[in-house]
């Protein structure tokens, strides 16, 4: 297990110099923020001087050696527009962000998993039929197209919930929930489909086995039969696939919490993008793919538990 | 999608069009596609007029006899719009798919293949893996500024490590066939191999892969739109509309409804003829999915 | 303006006592400070020094944070503000400013006259009109901790003018350690110390979401009423936050259901939403409205050449521009002028070639300029609707009037960095771009920078160069009179509209949106002192 988890350790830390590579170089193919810096009325002459002063004269490798020192002493560096440090950046807005992608992530395994081994166990009827159109669905429809037509509905004409805003669930968990719900709704509708898919595939798939025959010629309850035999059973790849959907989630978030403004790090990176800060893009960039390796990370071990059979 | 074919009466195959029947839904998206594509090739023949010219005096007009879907904010036809939109939506999703498979292929057989490139390929391809797709893609185009091009490069290089590691894998598998090792034992060149032993292999699960990759993608640059890191606003595209179409969308429904609507209708039968195809060409997969 | 400066010299020994307007301040006085006021920005505050910055968001922060020696009121007339008056010598050499007593920085140390000299100078090098008048300044010294003294080279016209500036960039009075950085080094966040009637909360600080202000409970406002930026400053709420909202729906609808109290700029096509909405009122607090200006780059072909320039001008009908990108008829009109309609120096110098616009004649004065085909290059904002609307009506009409349109869209940011290229446009140059100013920023001949004519030497990018322009504008800032003012600034339009460095694409409102327990808005940028929450 130690062994395991150092291995999968040592081999992100070149994925991760990779993404570091690809997104500094990306960046500065682009032009600078000193221009958005100085501002409507300024002169070439100002925004040279900025330039300057921001460092984005020096050589390329110069430039991306100091940020690689840097990022080892944890550093993300400061915004170039309000002087803050990026970590605290994202530590101001990382709460709404993880609320948001948890709420999502625990609403849609309640919804998509039963949902899946009830497809699976009604194969072919009108259940199933139902449950893979909402899928199809969900895949189809564009996150912000569901975000208006949720707002429309259930915050602006039947003003069941507010239409915007995010509060801590911490100082106030009555208007948290009012608030988080719609949000959680819209983006959890591609991920009900994500889930609820691979687990009606892998359910079928485990259907078919001997040892849930065995179980069902032992006359065990239908339920216990699914819940305990077939979906224990199925649920390495439903978590495999819980733990590629983040980077999905991601993209979602993004798109939502614009749509609901919500303060979260979706908002802080678009603004960032538009704006040339380039510590914020880079910082949250490489912060976005840790998550994304350490969560994949996790998901291996889990697998060593959930099915023993598995070994690295 | 569609139910396998043993679970079906076998007499009714024996009907008029037996495939219809088996595979009612992907029949209709693909001539649901079938007219989507027709209409945006014909675009200047189907009672449109010029997608981009402005009539100040008759902007946000609801549907109306001279105006179908009524009218846009610059006080452009919706109807018209909708029609060339359809065009974007295609060649992005046609050019997306096509590229990122076709760039997939070749960089996943060769790292399949050539042991030593595999370990440097495949750290290059988690990287891109790891950073979330709309985010690479925002910041590529804001990078290179907004054409379609840039769009249809931005959505395809993320596309791009998800198709090597479908092809990569079917490599691993197909080259520890015995009929591969015959082949590399009597010296048979490496171009020969990968085109005449391997790729076949690559070609079913590829096809599925690529309509998935052109409905997202359809997606993708309506997302783009909308976070304004799109198509250019001067091309009409059914993801611009929606971005103009969402500040007015309490005022005048019709800039928001109609190409979310199309959108909506032309990924889902994207989506319904992937999973149609996969259920004839792939089985297997078809079986995991 | 030039009635303020008058009204300002006739009275100055008046105005060293400060003009207080008896009964107002026992009114001011009675309500308690409470609650907290919500409100919607047009933008998210992201850069915070207001004096080595532009940009109406940072001018707005620095309101709230810093206060000004001078300031100006509803008829634009200079008032003290920091200042409690001002001595000028009678050779007009010499302007000795008194700070008023009990003025505190946050972290209450006294304002003095030493905080205040660097100040001026730093701001003298960050904005237009300051360099202007620090060519004029021998010296800017203190004398005691209380005055500050300015000695000029000869007599200008506009210095308190200058100092009083209502808008970007605004000379805010900062401590020393700050005033004394250099203006590229821009203040952060840990800077934010002023000693305006509120105060920065830098803890809940959201760059890009939220800004939040303490009321200073130690201010001590002037006690006349409050009028556009002068006047008292008296705060009757506790706490400012500035919620930021990237899409217009969702800050509408936050305003109707009473989520926020005050959406600055309203997109004038929702305004039907909120009309149906109960609770919700809307109002123009701005009268000298917005310009929109389509800017020239006059060192890159094809519009180096002032014929092609015109002819564009020639083809840009504002009432169709103006429908296309404002939309509701209440809340624009046309304005031929290249001043504000309706202020001091509105003139109709030159401006048939607006009034009148037509395609045919646009086609015609193209022809007769020796364009032959050159590629345009328009840059199109997309993420600012107002400006994406104009460059979208404007392609269209230059496409019809026979012009090769190359329409590059690209998003604010972008265009802020591509316009400072100076190159032909087959290597990253441009042809034209759009904006949009404040009425305040436009009035006359010498605060308008866009009417500068330096060139490469401190014009606005665009690199206008006009000798004639500049020796009329230095004419005016050292006219004498109104009436010479006025006879100079239309010759200035004449000579701007002959020159089109600029095309004024008209004037427009931008409604604010208030919920209607909210009063005391003054007509001014958005200030949130005065203003009371039932």
């Amino acid at each position: 297990m130690i062994r395991l988890v150092l291995t999968r350790v040592l081999s992100a830390i070149p994925v991760m110099g990779v993404v570091a590579l690809i997104v500094f170089f990306m960046l500065r193919l682009s032009g600078d923020p000193a221009a958005i810096l100085a501002g409507d009325t300024a002169s070439s002459e100002q925004v040279e001087r900025i330039r300057v002063s921001l460092g984005l004269t020096k050589p390329l490798y110069e430039q991306f050696f100091g940020w690689i020192m840097q990022l080892l002493r944890f550093d993300l560096g400061t915004s170039l527009f309000t002087g803050l440090p990026v970590t605290s950046l994202i530590a101001q807005r990382i709460e709404p962000t993880a609320m948001l992608a948890l709420s999502t992530i625990v609403f849609s395994v309640l919804v998509a998993v039963p949902m899946g081994v009830l497809a699976a166990w009604k194969a072919n009827s009108w259940i199933d039929r139902l449950v893979m159109v909402i899928c199809v669905l969900g895949f189809s429809v564009p996150v912000f197209v569901m975000g208006y037509f949720l707002i429309f509905n259930f915050a602006i004409t039947l003003r069941w919930f507010p239409v915007q805003g995010y509060t801590s669930p911490f100082v106030d968990f009555g208007r948290f929930v009012s608030q988080i719900t719609l949000p959680t709704l819209t983006l959890s509708f591609i991920y009900v489909a994500l889930i609820a898919r691979i687990t009606r595939a892998s359910v079928i798939e485990v259907l078919g086995e001997d040892y849930i025959r065995t179980a069902r010629a032992k006359g065990q309850v239908e339920i216990k039969v699914l819940f305990r035999h077939a979906l224990k059973n199925a649920a390495v790849p439903i978590v495999t696939v819980i733990g590629l959907g983040v980077a999905l989630l991601i993209g979602g978030v993004v798109v939502t919490e614009s749509v609901y403004n919500i303060p979260g790090l979706g908002r802080l990176v678009v603004d960032a993008i538009t704006r040339r800060d380039y510590p914020i893009i880079q910082g949250l960039i490489l912060f976005f793919a840790l998550i994304y390796i350490v969560l994949n990370l996790i998901i291996d071990i889990i697998y060593t538990i959930v099915d023993p059979r598995i070994r690295y | 999608m569609s139910a396998p074919a043993t679970s079906l009466p076998p007499a009714r195959l024996s009907g008029l069009f037996p495939f219809l029947r088996r595979y009612p839904l992907v029949v209709i998206a693909g001539m649901i596609l079938g007219l989507i594509v027709l209409a945006a090739v014909f675009a200047p023949f189907m009672f449109t007029r010029d997608p981009t010219s402005m009539s100040p005096l008759q902007r946000l007009r609801p549907a109306s006899e001279a105006y179908w879907l009524g009218t846009d904010h610059l006080g452009r036809d919706v109807w018209s719009r909708l029609v060339y939109g359809a065009r974007v939506s295609v060649i992005v999703g046609l050019a997306v798919a096509g590229l990122s498979v076709i760039i997939g292929l070749v960089i996943g057989l060769i790292s399949g293949y050539v042991r030593w490139l595999d370990a440097v390929v495949m750290r290059i391809m988690d990287g891109l893996m790891a950073i979330p797709g709309i985010l690479l893609a925002i910041a590529l185009v804001s990078v290179s500024g907004a054409s379609l091009t840039t769009v249809i490069i931005a959505i395809m290089v993320p596309e791009i490590p998800r198709v090597v590691r479908l092809v990569r894998s079917v490599v691993l598998t197909v080259r520890e066939e015995p009929y591969v090792e015959a082949a590399v034992s009597i010296g048979t060149r490496l171009p020969l191999i990968l085109t005449r032993h391997i790729l076949p292999n690559c070609i079913p699960p590829l096809i599925v892969q690529a309509t998935y990759v052109c409905a997202s993608a359809m997606l993708t640059e309506a997302i783009l739109s909308f976070l304004g890191a799109g198509t250019p606003p001067t091309i009409p595209s059914w993801g611009n509309m929606v971005a103009e179409g969402r500040l007015l969308f309490q005022i005048a429904p019709w800039n928001l409804l109609w190409p979310g609507v199309a959108l909506a209708v032309t990924i889902l039968s994207v989506n319904i003829l992937g999973d149609g195809l996969r259920d004839r060409l792939d089985p297997k997969l078809a079986k995991r999915m | 303006m030039s009635i303020s400066r008058r009204e300002l010299m006739a009275g100055a020994a008046a105005l060293t006592g400060g003009l207080a307007l008896p009964g107002s301040q026992s009114a001011l006085a009675q309500a308690a400070p409470k609650g907290t006021l919500r409100v919607i920005p047009h933008a998210a505050l992201t850069t915070l020094d207001p004096v080595a910055t532009t940009g109406y968001i940072v001018r707005n922060h620095g309101y709230m944070v810093w206060d000004t020696l001078f300031a100006q009121d509803e008829q634009l007339a200079v008032k003290p503000q920091m200042a409690s008056g001002v001595e000028i010598s009678a050779d007009k050499l010499t302007y000795r400013i008194t700070l008023r007593d009990g003025l505190s920085w946050h972290d209450d140390t006294a304002v003095t006259s030493a905080d205040c000299v660097p100040s001026l100078i730093r701001w003298g090098q960050a904005d237009g009109m300051g360099r202007r008048l620090f060519t004029y300044i021998e010296s800017v010294s203190t004398d005691g901790p209380k005055v500050i003294v300015i000695k000029l080279k000869r007599p200008y016209g506009l210095v308190l003018e200058s100092i009083g500036k209502l808008s970007t960039n605004v000379p805010f009075m900062m401590p020393k350690r700050f005033a004394e950085k250099a203006v590229t080094d821009r203040l952060g966040a840990d800077d934010m110390m002023g000693s305006g009637p509120f105060r920065w909360n830098k803890a809940e600080y959201r760059p890009g979401a939220r800004v939040v202000y303490d009321r200073n409970p130690k201010y001590v406002p002037r006690s006349e009423p409050a009028s556009n930026a002068a006047g008292g400053k008296n705060v009757f709420v506790e706490r400012v936050e500035w919620v930021n909202f990237p899409d217009p729906n969702t800050a509408l609808n936050a305003l109707v259901s009473g989520e926020v109290d005050y959406y600055e700029q309203i997109p004038a096509d929702l305004l039907p939403i909120v009309s149906r909405a109960p609770g919700v009122k809307v109002a123009n607090f701005n009268p000298l409205g917005n310009l929109g200006m389509a800017r020239f780059n006059s060192l890159a072909g094809p519009t180096n050449n002032p014929g092609v320039r015109r002819a564009i001008a020639k083809a840009i009908n504002q009432s169709e521009l103006l429908k296309v990108a404002i939309g509701n008829p209440e809340f624009y009109k046309t304005c031929h002028s290249v001043y504000p309609c309706g202020t001091t120096f509105d003139s109709t110098a030159g401006s048939d070639l607006m009034a009148k616009s037509s395609l045919d004649e646009a086609r015609a004065m193209l022809r007769a300029s020796g364009y032959n085909g050159e590629k345009l290059v328009l840059l199109a904002t997309t993420d600012i609707p107002v400006q994406s609307a104009m460059a979208q009506y404007t392609a269209d009409v230059l496409k019809r009037i026979g012009m090769n349109v190359d329409a590059q869209a690209m998003d604010w940011a972008t265009v802020l960095q591509r316009r400072t290229s100076k190159n032909p446009i087959d290597q990253g140059g441009w042809n034209m771009f759009f904006t949009w100013w404040e009425g305040a920023d436009l009035l006359d001949p010498v605060i308008q920078f866009a009417l500068s004519g330096l060139g490469e030497q401190g014009a606005w990018v665009g690199w206008s160069k006009d000798d004639e322009a500049e020796i009329l504008r230095t004419a005016y800032a050292e006219a004498a009179t109104l009436d010479q003012q006025k006879q100079i600034a239309a010759q200035v339009q004449a000579r701007a509209f002959e020159q089109s460095f600029n095309v004024y694409t008209g004037m427009f409102y931008v409604p604010t949106g208030f919920r209607e327990n909210i009063s005391g808005i003054l007509n001014a940028p958005p200030f949130f002192w005065n203003i009371k929450k039932a």
